[in-house]
């Protein structure tokens, strides 16, 4: 056909419109609104997983800059960051289980898992908190040393999103009791548990380089 | 962007990163998904924290073991959490994973080592304060 | 507690007249525009149509705006130096050292997050979903709390002239100079609250884009015909998402060293200030090619349009594209050769700093073969391409040397090195913005700009660059350094006045630029675009009315190739006019306050941190928090628009293209 030409001036081929053996090559038009948000969620979520990376870069350069004061050795209590890492990987577990419960549309199940997932969270919270208040009055606070800068700097950094995390489930459990399954309210559901695996798989990366590695050190 | 308002089930298209596709095999099989990453991930964590003390690993290596059983881990949390599978269906979340893993390594590896490389050739702090007096 | 912190009328820097007079201006300025509107009874509309709009369209409007009212200001800073080194040979100037210290870091901070940024951001905004053939972005009311929250961090930097003072430390705050013992005024702490909330603006900006190029894009438009303008702006986009944290962290760190006494960057109890560099470059360097990476695109629009013809060597033009997005991560050291790291690592990164000039190149080489062999125009859009293509290349060339480690060694932080930045990101960035600019404008107000003054405003710009920043070159090679307030050199004077000759050359560009704006709104109706396709374009946005109603399609396009609508047109003139479409209506995002809302708090927060008031940080935080909670409350998130008057502005489009149309086939 003569009018091939101008619509195909560099030969890339007639690739078919209906889009049915190219998943994700966007052919069939725009994506439906699920993927588009759990999608857009995905990259925010990589892109706090550079920021961390810059964190665990700063706590890698200055792990040994303990200016004569404590050291990794010397502060972590192996113990209870066990107990932390249990519970943030049940909290994992149960926020699966809440979004089973959410594709079910089974509210009593959902609300349950939800508590728990926010417990088991809380709890995390809890110690590591105690944790750095035990550490700030031994003298081992973060103006101690810029090994100890980084160290408050980096799992504060995670602290700190768990506690927004929380405070979204409590906002999201809020909304589900008053408007139920709503389509929009099940993609923030999807956003939440991507949220709260992604701090687990960072927690993975904090227990093994900053407490294992470092007390060993 | 009435198109794309329709929330129906997944067809032959993308999933979202973090959707499994349940069609059928019902909420069992989720339960039994989650259950078997959970046991994994324990075991891997209980084995990190055991192999960080003991001497059954040669010492300078421990480190090593560490980071292999952290990314066995997160291979573990990101395909039984997050469902994340190498079907054609989940190839783009596959690729921008891909890419943060990219830019991840180059920030810590290059910053590590370029960091490495200018604390062994910088003067000790104490005695460029000394300079300066 | 102090009710109002650090603050109290000692901030105020009434014994400083430049200051004083400049904000005095603005003041002025600001309550005329201000009382305009009002008086006039615009400011509902204003507040409907703009400020709560989530409309890409509205939204790139206003980032551009934001840009060229933020250029005058930045502009404003490169006289003042430029006429301070032309005077201060053996002698002060007039600008006492505190306050050019002020002057050239708020130069380089508001040109680079301020105007380059929102300019090609704002581009990105108003052409993207255009181009990709879908009626919005992924996240409109997402995409309105980015933009008010760039508008946040500008504000909070020109707010810094009149109370306060800004940052001494240069665009980029190197401790231990800016750690609180060596800067222990406000003015770091104003950089550094504006950068980190206009970056979390940026952020959510990059997020958006990937998310719809990658998920949101008409019926038939693969990858491979996607127009570059859209290939350039994901990698740019990915650019962001990927680098933009790590100035978030690096940015956090120092505001811990300074607010809670941290140690990452301090002198004592072992800090090291020189992760600060390597880290904020891990940042600054990609930064760059998120700024050039969309010039380059618009000039691959302007270029095949003017010259009526296809771009040459699309696929390799994606390819260089995507290798420049992931190379600009492996060369960040070169900013920092003369740090120490030694011989290997500054060849390892040498080595990939000039590698990363081959795509750039093969970029080039395509632009000119899509120029040879067609019928070129000569618009003003077409003379800033071309004027890029000289200027760029010889900035390139430029950079090629100092990516030798020894030759930047010799060359680190002169005015050489000076010159190459700013030959680069004008001839590159900016041009490419004032392409855009020209290009795109009738499709966003529906009547072109006047092309006289554009002609003329691009001389001035053209030669008024090279006056300006090749002496500087000479003087970089003479071994002047930059940031200089007073020298004692003779030779040097005579280049610092021709600088200074070609800054007033810009400077009239600049007001060619200013005229034409009004001009052209004065004379509108003469220079008004009927067809919503005034230059003959080959891509979809030229398939719209210009302005493009508010779904910007009434059926979104099906892609049948690339340069989708050039294919388009071609049918059309060789068929009938299509048969009417089946129209239905359409939903489109409903306005919302959320992002101005949120930037008025995210505002006082930032201001509160700054001066130390804690209560009213606090209520910046929650206040932000309970916007979003209230937005993620809503039930009503679109509004419909009924099958008929989409039918109703759809048959306008169509009568006015067929007229004008036959009225062409007929002369």
């Amino acid at each position: 056909m003569s009018l091939a030409e101008p619509m195909d001036p560099n030969r890339v081929g007639d690739l078919p419109i209906e889009g049915g053996e190219a998943p994700g090559r966007g052919l069939g038009g725009p994506a439906p609104v699920r993927i588009v948000v759990g999608y857009g969620f995905w990259i925010f979520i990589l892109s706090d997983m550079v920021m961390f990376s810059a964190f665990f870069a700063a706590y890698a350069v200055l792990a040994g800059a303990t200016a004569g004061g404590p050291t990794a050795k010397q502060i972590f209590d192996l113990n209870n960051v066990a107990i932390e890492t249990g519970c943030l990987l049940a909290s994992s577990f149960a926020c699966g289980m809440a979004s089973l419960a959410a594709g079910a549309r089974n509210p009593l199940w959902f609300h349950v898992s939800m508590a728990a997932t926010f417990v088991l969270g809380a709890i995390f919270l809890g110690l590591e908190l105690k944790e750095f208040a035990g550490l700030a009055a031994q003298g081992a606070g973060p103006q101690r040393s810029a090994f100890l800068s980084a160290f408050f700097t980096l799992v504060g950094c995670h602290g700190a999103h768990i506690t927004a995390g929380l405070a979204w489930l409590l906002t999201m459990s809020a909304q589900v009791v008053a408007k139920g399954f709503r389509a929009d309210i099940m993609r923030r559901i999807l956003c939440f548990t991507l949220f709260w695996h992604a701090l687990d798989i960072i927690w993975v990366a904090i227990f093994t380089i900053v407490y294992l590695i470092g007390a060993g050190r | 962007m009435s198109e794309a308002h329709h929330d129906a089930a997944p067809g032959p298209e993308d999933l979202a990163p973090g959707e499994e596709r349940l069609d059928g095999s019902g909420v069992a099989h989720g339960v039994r998904g989650y259950l078997i990453g959970l046991v994994l991930a324990a075991g891997l964590t209980a084995a990190s924290f055991y192999f960080a003390g003991s001497g059954l690993i040669y010492g300078p290596a421990i480190p090593a073991a560490l980071v292999a059983l952290a990314v066995a881990q997160m291979g573990v949390h990101l395909v039984f959490f997050l469902h994340l599978t190498t079907g054609s269906d989940n190839t783009n979340n596959i690729l921008a994973l891909a890419f943060g893993i990219l830019i991840v390594t180059l920030v810590i590896v290059g910053s590590l080592w370029i960091m490495a490389n200018l604390n062994h050739n910088m003067v000790p702090m104490s005695r460029v304060m000394q300079m300066q007096r | 507690m102090k009710l109002l912190g650090n603050l109290d009328w000692s901030a105020i820097p009434l014994d400083q007249p430049i200051p004083m007079i400049a904000s005095g201006v603005v003041a002025l300025g600001i309550l005329a525009v201000l009382g305009w509107i009002v008086l006039s009874g615009r400011l509902p509309y204003l507040w409907r149509e703009w400020i709560t709009s989530v409309d890409h369209k509205r939204i790139g409007v206003m980032y551009c705006l934001l840009a060229l009212v933020m250029l005058l200001r930045g502009f404003s800073d490169a006289i003042m130096m430029r006429s301070q080194q032309a005077l201060a040979l053996h002698s002060m100037g007039y600008l006492p050292p505190e306050h050019y210290d002020q002057v050239f870091s708020a130069h380089g901070t508001i040109m680079i997050f301020f105007v380059a940024m929102p300019f090609l951001i704002g581009l990105m905004n108003l052409v993207l979903p255009l181009q990709l053939g879908v009626r919005d972005v992924a996240f409109p009311t997402l995409n309105s709390v980015s933009f008010w929250l760039t508008a946040t961090g500008a504000l909070l930097v020109n707010i810094s002239l009149v109370i306060g003072e800004f940052a001494r430390t240069g665009w980029l705050p190197y401790p231990p100079l800016s750690e609180l013992r060596y800067s222990p005024g406000v003015g770091v702490d104003y950089y550094l609250w504006s950068l980190q909330i206009s970056g979390v603006g940026t952020l959510l900006t990059g997020i958006n884009f990937v998310t719809t190029i990658l998920k949101l894009r008409a019926p038939g438009m693969g990858y491979l015909r996607m127009p570059m303008f859209c290939w350039t702006s994901l990698a740019s986009s990915l650019l962001i998402v990927a680098a933009f944290p790590i100035l978030t962290a690096t940015l956090a760190m120092l505001i811990l060293d300074r607010y809670l006494g941290f140690h990452f960057f301090t002198n004592e109890a072992g800090g090291n200030m020189m992760m600060f560099v390597n880290l904020i470059w891990a940042w600054g360097h990609p930064e760059v090619y998120i700024l050039i990476l969309p010039a380059f695109g618009i000039f691959s629009e302007v270029v095949s349009t003017f010259s009526g013809k296809p771009l040459f060597g699309y696929r390799s033009m994606v390819m260089a594209t995507m290798a420049i997005c992931l190379l600009s991560f492996m060369v960040w050291l070169h900013h920092f050769f003369t740090m120490g790291a030694g011989a290997d690592v500054n060849a390892f990164f040498g080595i990939m700093s000039t590698i990363i000039a081959v795509p750039t190149g093969v970029k080039v080489f395509n632009w000119l073969f899509t120029i040879y062999g067609g019928r070129v125009r000569f618009t003003s859009p077409m003379l800033w391409a071309i004027g890029f293509m000289v200027t760029f290349v010889i900035g390139g060339m430029t950079g090629v040397l100092l990516a030798i480690p020894p030759a930047d060694f010799v060359l680190h932080n002169s005015l050489f090195l000076v010159a190459h930045f700013h030959n680069v990101i004008i001839g590159g960035v900016l041009f490419g913005a004032f392409a855009g600019y020209t290009y795109w404008f009738p499709k966003a107000f529906g009547f072109k700009l006047h092309e006289g003054l554009g002609q003329a405003a691009f001389w001035c710009w053209l030669i008024g660059f090279y006056l300006a920043f090749t002496p500087l070159y000479v003087l970089g090679l003479m071994g002047m350094t930059r940031r200089l307030q007073h020298y004692d050199v003779p030779a040097w004077q005579p280049w610092t006045w021709v600088a200074m000759a070609g800054a007033c050359l810009i400077l009239v560009g600049i007001c060619c630029q200013i005229a034409q704006l009004w001009v052209s709104i004065a004379r509108r109706e003469s220079l008004r675009d009927v067809t919503g396709d005034p230059w003959n374009g080959r891509s979809l946005e030229w398939s719209t009315a210009s302005p493009p109603p508010a779904f910007n399609f009434a059926i979104l396009p099906d892609v049948h190739g690339e340069d989708a609508y050039w294919g388009m047109k071609q049918r059309a003139l060789n068929e009938d006019a299509a048969a009417e479409p089946a129209y239905e209506a359409i939903e489109v995002p409903r306005n919302s306050p959320t992002g101005f809302v949120c930037a008025f708090f995210a505002t006082g927060m930032g201001f509160a941190l700054i001066w130390h008031i804690w209560w009213l940080a606090i209520a910046g935080i929650l206040g932000a928090w309970a916007t979003f909670v209230v937005f993620a409350w809503r039930d009503r998130t679109e509004s419909e628009i009924p099958a008929e008057e989409v039918a109703r502005i759809d048959r306008a489009n169509r009568a006015a293209r067929l007229g004008a149309s036959t009225r062409e086939a007929v002369t």
